[in-house]
């Protein structure tokens, strides 16, 4: 098994392309990290809004490392399964349009096996895929900008925590959005046992995505309780909820609390179920399909 | 016809007297609160702020309060940020017993069992941040326990003051701040929220918005040298 993740490792990096998604982030990062450190301040104006009649903003402190990251992550979390589908929809959908899906075929290994390597190879890419914007996202902008309480803006409320309450967040938002991105990944995964190239998935994932986490935002009541609660792009938002906390009697926040833990865990649930159904159906429609190409 | 002018006139002159004497008693007790107040030149506090608003979620905190006259206030939050509410750092009490005023009477009244004076300040200057403030004076202490302050900037609060160790330096314990927060509005679509199934906050409530910051002062070093760049 091991020996076959290798191969399939080998094979996803040793296409330049796979990099494209790695040099496309850190330049997003890169990016933003500029805009904020030269123009942060208006930014911060426009987050806050109206509070800044009412009260005296520390904008100097408010822009730190992990702030700059949680900004990283909003703008970008909802792109990175683009990058992901690249890759994903490419595992099967690929060798079948080089031709080699059949002479893999030929070795003595099963296809559940195979398919569950190729699937595991797309999510350990997906993974680095994080880690690598953990590292620039979180680890540099700590560096540039050092640390400090980090104040969140929601639709409704403003969301203060104190820096010795964030990393855990961090860390457990990245462990969420890795298992979001790999409904991602197994959607992408499905799709390319269907295709003869790796175009049509990826572009079907991309489509799929992108209309799904449109009605998930669409704000139409007749929506809100019979068609979003089921989509996996209404779930995979789950991370931000680390970052909500709770609030006592006296209307301040309760250090190391999330607000609504049960929530995540059931998003957590239904990303896992979403991934089961995709990779599961991928295995069925693979094992009683004719190889010709 | 003579003996009648003659017994409105002085029923006049004796309301006006009694009006101006009264005036001047009640002007007198607020000089006396403010020399009170004015022989603190500088102090620096620690102390725990709570914030209250129902559109912002904040931590305790503890925090730093540096005072410097005439009317320098600065609250530090040693390891974070702290939103502070503007009304607090631009009109302190140093602020409201600052300037010429028309101090009225407004009778007696009770806070926490507390027989208080009620005194209403009227600015002298037209341009003034302060438009009216009411101020309820313990007279035997001679400090202010609560203050319902209208401005042209920041609306109107309240402030309610406890007193305890510090009191012969009118320096409170506990000081409850309230404002009213009006047309507030988040922006939109600057974030996509996850939405876990807590209630939202309807934005009629956010319309009319008041906040409550609470700060409880542990200790405080009065007349100590604080550099200006604190500030």
């Amino acid at each position: 098994m091991w020996e076959l993740l290798k191969i399939e490792l080998f094979k996803i990096f040793r296409k330049p392309r796979t990099f494209i998604s790695f040099g496309a982030i850190a330049a997003i990062i890169l990016i933003i990290q500029l805009g904020l450190k030269f123009d942060g301040k208006s930014y911060l104006e426009l987050m806050m809004g109206d509070i800044s009649d009412s009260f005296e903003i520390p904008y100097d402190m408010v822009l730190n490392g992990y702030f700059i990251a949680f900004v990283i992550l909003n703008a970008i979390l909802i792109h990175v399964p683009l990058l992901v589908a690249l890759v994903a929809g490419d595992s099967i959908a690929g060798e079948a349009n080089m031709g080699t899906l059949r002479l893999v075929m030929t070795k003595p290994v099963s296809r559940t096996k195979l398919m569950l390597v190729k699937y595991f190879a797309s999510v350990i890419y997906t993974v680095l895929l994080l880690t690598w914007m953990a590292i620039l996202a979180l680890l540099a902008s700590i560096l540039f900008f050092g640390t400090n309480d980090v104040i969140i803006a929601r639709n409704d409320v403003m969301e203060q925590i104190q820096k010795a309450d964030i990393l855990w967040r961090y860390i457990a938002a990245f462990g969420f959005a890795a298992v979001a991105l790999s409904t991602v990944a197994a959607l992408a995964f499905l799709l390319s046992v269907f295709a003869e190239n790796s175009i049509g998935p990826i572009v079907a994932t991309m489509s799929i995505v992108i209309v799904l986490t449109i009605l998930s935002e669409l704000k139409i009541p007749m929506y809100d309780n019979t068609v979003k609660p089921y989509l996996f792009t209404s779930h995979m938002l789950g991370w931000k909820g680390f970052f909500y906390s709770k609030t006592g009697a006296d209307g301040t926040v309760i250090s190391g609390s999330i607000e609504n833990f049960p929530a995540i865990l059931r998003s957590l649930g239904i990303l896992l179920g979403y991934i089961f159904v995709f990779v599961t159906t991928a295995i069925w429609v693979f094992r009683k399909k004719d190889i010709l190409s | 016809m003579d003996m009648m002018y003659k017994t409105i006139l002085l029923s006049n002159i004796f309301l006006l007297s009694a009006f101006f004497t009264f005036a001047q008693d009640v002007s007198s007790l607020v000089q006396k609160v403010r020399t009170k107040i004015e022989q603190v030149n500088s102090y620096e506090a620690d102390g725990t702020m709570k914030t209250n608003v129902n559109f912002l979620k904040v931590p305790q905190a503890k925090v730093k309060i540096y005072f410097k006259k005439p009317d320098k206030l600065k609250i530090k939050n040693e390891n974070g940020i702290s939103l502070v509410p503007k009304s607090i750092l631009g009109t302190g009490l140093n602020n409201l017993l600052k300037g010429n005023f028309t101090a009225l009477d407004a009778g007696s009244d009770l806070i926490n069992n507390t027989k208080v004076r009620v005194v209403k300040l009227i600015p002298v200057d037209d341009n003034a941040e302060i438009v009216l403030s009411t101020i309820y004076i313990d007279e035997p202490h001679l400090v202010i326990l609560k203050a319902k302050i209208t401005t042209k900037e920041s609306g109107t609060y309240e402030i309610e003051m406890n007193y305890g160790k510090y009191m012969d330096y009118a320096l409170p314990d506990k000081i409850t701040c309230t404002f009213s927060i009006k047309n507030y509005k988040l922006p939109k679509g600057v974030t996509l929220d996850y939405d876990d199934g807590s209630k939202k906050r309807s934005d009629e409530n956010l319309k009319d918005a008041r906040g409550k910051v609470e700060i409880i002062y542990d200790s405080y070093s009065v007349n100590k040298n604080i550099p200006d760049n604190v500030f």
